[in-house]
């Protein structure tokens, strides 16, 4: 053992590392703050090195070509011992990433850890999670298949919608006119040096913050941070209730680490790799493209917002958004630390939690995008045609034939994009329904160009019979109130 | 060895003296030598500038007359799927390189020819003939036979490409990707033919 504490002497003479590490790893936190609740951050970190570690280990072999991306995540996936196992503990720890930073932000948000001194540690956060998402979407364009082709076709499709400078970005985006190998290698490029880069730099700087300003107070009710008196009474926590950052708090830290490290290796195991789906070929149009899981809510944001506000929602949402998370700290720099106090940001929190996972969930089953093979693939069921007239029968021929079963479903099964049609009857009358077909409307096309006359008679009828037996069919109600009354009241 | 590098540190310390005009020298110098690097950089950086502005292009100039093949692959009435090699390209591309686009051949030698992506967000929209409707699969944009808008979340009406007929065979003018910016053909401004977002209201 003592040849072990010579060579360690000889290289300590020589690092002059031994008191800088003493300092950070020695330095007192508040007893409160070695929680459970405060290892989101260092699992963030622990995940950039897992994916700089595997993706390092991808770039062996991963070739960034137009040509030939696809075939070497194919070789990957399926030839190489392992590859498999490396590209899903990429794609996993991605998408654990992602989580583990919005898990960090939230937790940072709910416990005010964000006001002073600390506003520039949020600052830099927030500059981090762009990052962190920036390499999730440059990411799924590595991966350059289907998804990525039209995925990068929407990114471009939004560049466009910039005023005057639009047409540039897009060239710029794409490298040139087309999403094409020169697509591919500038964000070879910034997947791969520029924006991890920044991001290493970005990190070392948010630790270093950490390390030197110390770790948040638990929030009590009652205590709230002033600039003036803020510091003295955090140094006197720190140093008459406190603990020394390790072992104390960084045992828990060392835990989840390891924790989220094997999940991620579970997942990848169980789960598998992303893809890739087909191959990046612009002439194959059967395809359904969707983003990955984390763009999800923008693609169900997208496709819920009226034509007219899309541009300028599209182009100021994220911005006002970015600019709020960063005028965060600087408005509430000081005050009250705990939730208890802070009824408006935890509503905040919810808020947002709750919209994110809603638009989440609704972008998993599209109920905006027509299901392009339902005309084909979903039939009438039978009880539906069972005791029908031929005319009526027809109809339901017209309705599967004209792809009316892409947007309406019939019995669960369909499209989503307009009302399902399983009682259509019982909400519109015969002239509506004529009017309906023929004219469109509601987000509806008109169909009085590519129906004849007999096949809208039939389809109308065939629509006639779509209601519960219990359930009466609509009425014009003029002609109702008409017959049921048919002397006008003589009240006058 | 230890005694070496403190004596080392005292040297460096007792070296630096308290006269303010070598001190001055030396930021003169070191402000010389900071410009220096200054103009160097900016030299060599503004010319780089363009490099990395290289794939901007002013409008058209990536595009050339390219051949879809024969009409005869084009019957009359009937909308069909046509694929080309962009003309842009570069050999890495490999099946990036090309593109598809839908040719509508509305009679006495008359064309239609359509980009392939949606005008809301550049997904690749589909032709139905039963129904005579174009639907994208994104987010349910749906265009007319003649490429107007339907209905769904585009603002505008597929992309169209300038063609002509060179001999017996159909010749488009294409080159970059249709968007919003960057449209299939030089149009005047946007031709909103939704005003109110509804394609088919009538009035």
């Amino acid at each position: 053992m003592r040849w072990l504490k010579a060579t360690y002497d000889w290289l300590e003479l020589r690092l002059k590392l031994e008191g800088p590490v003493k300092d950070a790893v020695l330095h007192p936190v508040p007893r409160n703050t070695a929680s459970w609740w405060y290892v989101f951050g260092s699992a963030a970190f622990t995940l950039l090195m897992l994916q700089i570690v595997t993706g390092i280990l991808l770039a062996i072999v991963y070739v960034p070509s137009g040509a030939e991306a696809w075939s070497s995540l194919q070789v990957l996936n399926h030839q190489l011992p392992l590859g498999w196992f490396l590209r899903a503990m990429h794609g996993w720890g991605s998408n654990f990433m992602v989580a583990v930073v919005l898990i960090h932000m939230a937790q940072v948000f709910l416990f005010g850890a964000y006001k002073f001194p600390r506003e520039f540690t949020w600052t830099l956060g927030v500059f981090m999670l762009l990052m962190t998402l920036g390499m999730a979407f440059t990411g799924q364009v590595l991966r350059f298949d289907q998804d990525a082709y039209w995925g990068l076709g929407i990114g471009a499709s939004i560049m466009a919608r910039v005023p005057l400078i639009g047409g540039p970005l897009v060239h710029l985006l794409l490298g040139g006119p087309i999403i094409a190998g020169a697509t591919l290698t500038r964000f070879f490029a910034l997947h791969v040096f520029v924006i991890p880069g920044i991001l290493l730099v970005f990190t070392a700087l948010h630790v270093w913050m950490v390390l030197k300003l110390g770790i948040n107070e638990w929030p009590m009710p009652g205590r709230t941070v002033n600039r003036k008196t803020y510091l003295q009474q955090y140094n006197h926590l720190a140093h008459t209730d406190g603990i020394p950052f390790v072992p104390g708090a960084f045992w828990k830290d060392l835990v989840f680490s390891g924790a989220i490290l094997a999940a991620v290796a579970v997942c990848a195991a169980v789960f598998g790799p992303y893809g890739p789906t087909g191959q990046p070929d612009p002439t194959i149009i059967q395809t359904v493209p969707k983003p990955d899981f984390f763009f999800l809510w923008i693609y169900a944001v997208l496709s819920y917002l009226p034509a007219s506000l899309e541009t300028p929602f599209i182009l100021t949402a994220p911005l006002v958004g970015i600019a709020v998370l960063l005028a965060l700290p600087f408005y509430a720099g000081e005050g009250e630390k705990s939730w208890h106090r802070r009824p408006v940001a935890v509503l905040v929190l919810a808020l947002v939690a709750v919209s994110w996972g809603t638009f989440t969930h609704l972008g998993t089953y599209t109920p905006w995008s027509p299901v392009m093979n339902a005309w084909s693939a979903d039939t009438v069921p039978p009880h539906i045609v069972h005791d029908l007239s031929p005319t009526e029968r027809q109809g339901a021929v017209v309705f599967q034939a004209k792809q009316c079963r892409n947007c309406h479903s019939l019995a669960g099964e369909g499209g989503q994009r307009g009302p399902a049609l399983d009682s259509v009857a019982a909400r519109m009358t015969e002239d509506q329904l004529i009017r309906q077909v023929v004219q469109g409307g509601g987000n509806m096309p008109a169909y009085g160009t590519s129906l004849s006359p007999p096949e809208v008679t039939a389809l109308v009828r065939f629509l006639g019979t779509l209601h519960a037996p219990n359930e009466p069919a609509a009425k014009d109600a003029s002609q109702a109130a008409m017959q049921s009354n048919p002397l006008p009241a003589n009240s006058q | 060895m230890t005694e070496s590098v403190h004596e080392d540190q005292k040297a460096t310390t007792q070296q630096a003296p308290d006269d303010p005009r070598t001190v001055s020298r030396r930021w003169v110098l070191l402000g010389l030598g900071a410009l220096l690097n200054g103009v160097v950089g900016v030299a060599v950086a503004v010319p780089v500038v363009r490099y990395l502005l290289g794939p901007v292009r002013r409008k058209g100039a990536y595009n050339s007359w390219i051949s879809l093949g024969s009409v005869d692959q084009f019957p009359e009435g009937e909308t069909r799927l046509a694929t080309y090699e962009n003309p842009f390209n570069r050999p890495w591309d490999g099946e990036t390189a090309k593109t598809a686009c839908w040719v509508r051949n509305t009679g006495s030698n008359k064309f239609q020819v359509f980009a392939i992506n949606c005008a809301h967000l550049g997904c690749p929209v589909r032709w139905f003939p039963q129904s005579s409707l174009f639907m994208c699969p994104c987010h349910g944009g749906v265009y007319y036979a003649d490429g107007s808008r339907a209905s769904g979340p585009p603002e505008r009406g597929l992309f169209e490409y300038d063609y002509k007929i060179v001999g017996s065979e159909l010749h488009i003018d294409a080159g970059q990707m249709p968007t919003l910016a960057t449209q299939a053909r030089n149009e005047l401004p946007v031709i909103n033919n939704s005003p109110k977002g509804c394609g088919s209201c009538a009035g």
